[in-house]
């Protein structure tokens, strides 16, 4: 048996911190992971930051900027597999909102000096730009799911995360559908699976961290938020937040943004 | 010809998000020292234009996955003073219960994963669970006890989704919180014991002309609410804050830096200032912590930072225990906050700081101009302050101690980089 236990990398684009947190905050399991891994790069959590190849990366946060462009092509190079952690790095996060608008525009709204700003146009995910071999969703992740990721690229075999959506976790957990019952908008049914449905636990409909799930069906959700009597432009932005990059979510908010326009 | 030596760090470690330190020095003087904040801009005060009021604590709580109740509850606060609503009572309870949660997880981090490592000699918390297996171990349970509030009351430690305008979504039973007892129990025991070995660590002798400032309230240690204090004397309502406070935009760095108006002055905020302000406000257990760990009345050593935070860890935990006895499960989740156009404040103690909200809305409830100021950003110009003075009296050390030392100094103050941009990479050049 090799005794070399294989090497992890934790890289940071832009994010709030929250996802690698995610791996300080398995406070049960976190010596444990230290002991079959040996986390090589962790600039957050470590100061000796030792040189690749890396056998698996996790890398957070989306890209911004054309410095961060060319790093992550550096970081892909160097890295066996490649795993995006959270919405950021999987959807483009919050800090997409900008592909939606005049970034120039965001600049001068918030920095004194927009010419000292060095930004993309665009927030992208990571696989925009490099090849990714699996994406974990969630803003933010879950740590269950994170560490299976670890544990599945470890031992070599596909990560065992469901792909259904926010409503089978809602049922299996016995809470009253907050729609139906109560008459709640909620993205229950076309988002990813994964939170263990927090949100219809607290008597509030689902608002969309773990983007769309596999082939959802957006624009029949669309019509039953408006019967509940949601205005066009609020259901533009109820698909506007924290993945609204992602395909299903960027195409229902733009519908609904052109018939708005219509409507003068 | 006097010698010019330049201390680097392109990346600096055990910090929140991307930072770097550039440090020049000729002969005997410091010429300049630059903390340098690359973190790339995320532009959240741009994209809350033409949002729902309603929308903003959870749109905000994602500048922060260390501290989003910090945001979630600045801008609730903010919204609920345009709609001219007062949160109270149990609900009241509950978000200084949660916030309690957010503290001990944070500054269980820092004190124990970030900072610690730099007083013990070693690069990481996992490296040093091997000669200090109790003391990390320990840490880790204190940390999932924060995080186990957070969702307690939160349903999630990062990005909280119990949390709105107005209270919460549903409110938790007394039954439900009891549950944490126990364990709360345990980390008030915990911290106390871990702040004693804390005070027996080497500090080295740096002593700064502060001025803290800080939420203060006349009845209890301020976290959720107070008027800004300062230890010049300053007393003024929040909605003072863009008066008491100037932001400027450096080239060096993509966090807007802070300064008091009237002196030009950096003001110091977080755990030392909220504790020179109002130490006689501190629970029994933290207030005893406090003396034994030989802090006095005011501390002004940086490197002391450590064991103020853990004196508020230790009142974390103890005010937690007084909140689950006093608290009972209130008859509505929320108090109804209808929008009407104008300007409301908020500011609150994130671990870090005063973490400030300003936001206008117009009569349907749309965020037309909004202003957040994270405490570290603020802290930037304190933090190049203290650079500045302990470089000037440590010319002598070697470069790899002087540029350890600095990393050091930065550490004191548990910067978010993250939060703070609208934040670092230590490059110290000797000439």
């Amino acid at each position: 048996m090799s005794a070399r236990r294989p090497t992890l990398a934790v890289w940071k684009f832009a994010s709030c911190d929250g996802c690698q947190l995610t791996l300080l905050g398995c406070e049960d399991e976190l010596l444990a992971v230290a002991d079959a891994i040996q986390i090589a790069y962790f600039p957050e959590a470590s100061s000796a930051m030792a040189e690749g190849p890396w056998d698996l990366s996790l890398v957070e946060g989306s890209i911004t900027t054309p410095h961060d462009a060319e790093r992550i092509r550096e970081i892909r190079r160097a890295s066996r597999h490649l795993v995006t952690i959270g919405a950021c790095a999987t959807a483009g996060g919050i800090q997409a909102l900008r592909n939606f608008a005049d970034v120039e525009a965001f600049t001068r709204q918030v920095y004194a000096r927009p010419d000292w700003i060095k930004t993309l146009a665009t927030s992208d995910p990571i696989a925009a730009h490099v090849p990714v071999d699996f994406e974990l969703r969630g803003c933010p992740i879950d740590k269950a799911q994170l560490l299976e990721v670890i544990n599945a690229f470890v031992y070599g075999r596909r990560p065992q995360v469901p792909q259904s959506s926010v409503c089978e976790e809602c049922k299996r957990a016995g809470h009253v559908c907050v729609m139906v019952a109560h008459g709640t908008p909620c993205l229950g049914p076309v988002t990813h699976a994964g939170c263990g449905a927090l949100c219809p636990g607290c008597h509030r409909g689902c608002y969309g961290c773990f983007g769309p799930k596999e082939t959802p069906n957006a624009p029949a959700l669309s019509a039953w938020l408006e019967h509940l009597g949601m205005k066009r432009e609020e259901i533009v932005r109820v698909y506007r937040t924290f993945n609204a990059n992602s395909d299903t979510f960027r195409e229902e908010s733009l519908r609904h943004e052109r018939d708005t326009d219509h409507q003068g | 010809m006097s010698e010019t030596r330049t201390i680097k760090v392109d990346y600096l470690a055990r910090v929140e998000g991307e930072g770097a330190l550039y440090v020049r020095t000729e002969g005997d003087r410091v010429e300049e020292v630059k903390l340098s904040i690359f973190e790339p801009p995320r532009f959240f005060e741009a994209f809350l234009l033409g949002r729902d009021f309603r929308e903003a604590p959870d749109i905000t709580a994602r500048i922060c996955g260390i501290c989003p109740i910090a945001y979630q509850m600045g801008a609730s606060h903010a919204m609920e003073d345009v709609c001219g609503v007062k949160v109270d009572g149990s609900l009241q309870t509950l978000r200084r219960l949660i916030y309690c949660g957010e503290w001990i997880e944070s500054h269980v981090l820092h004190v124990f994963m970030l900072h610690l490592p730099d007083f013990l000699g070693y690069p990481d918390a996992i490296t040093m669970a091997r000669d200090q297996p109790d003391l990390v171990r320990n840490a880790l349970r204190m940390k999932k006890i924060g995080n186990a509030l957070m969702r307690l009351v939160g349903g999630r430690e990062v990005h909280p989704v119990n949390l709105k305008v107005g209270g919460f979504y549903r409110t938790p039973t007394a039954e439900e919180l009891a549950g944490v007892r126990a364990d709360l129990a345990w980390g008030l025991e915990a911290a106390c014991e871990a702040g004693e070995f804390l005070a027996g660590l080497d500090f080295p002798g740096f002593e700064m002309d502060y001025e803290f400032v800080a939420l203060v309230h006349p009845d209890e240690y301020p976290i959720t609410h107070g008027e800004l204090g300062s230890t010049s004397g300053i007393r003024a309502p929040v909605n003072a804050y863009d008066r008491i406070f100037r932001e400027d935009h450096v080239v060096h760095s993509t966090a807007l830096q802070s300064r008091l108006t009237d002196t030009g002055r950096p003001a110091f905020l977080g755990p030392m200032a909220r504790f020179a302000l109002n130490r006689e406000r501190l629970t029994p257990q933290a207030s005893d912590l406090a003396q034994r760990s030989g802090l006095g009345d005011v501390c002004r050593n940086p490197f002391k930072s450590i064991l103020v935070r853990t004196v508020e860890i230790a009142f974390a935990f103890e005010e937690a225990l007084r909140l689950l006895d006093v608290y009972q499960r209130p008859d509505a989740s929320a108090v109804e906050a209808a929008p009407r156009a104008g300007t409301g404040f908020g500011a609150t103690e994130a671990p870090r700081g005063i973490c400030y909200h300003r936001y206008t809305l117009d009569d349907e409830g749309i965020i037309r101009d909004a202003k957040i100021v994270a405490p570290t950003s603020v802290n930037q110009a304190s933090i190049e302050a203290d650079l500045h003075g302990f470089v000037q009296n440590h010319l002598d050390l070697p470069d790899d101690q002087l540029r350890h030392r600095c990393e050091q100094a930065i550490r004191n103050y548990d910067p978010c980089i993250s939060c703070s941009t609208h934040f670092l990479d230590l490059t110290i050049e000797r000439r």
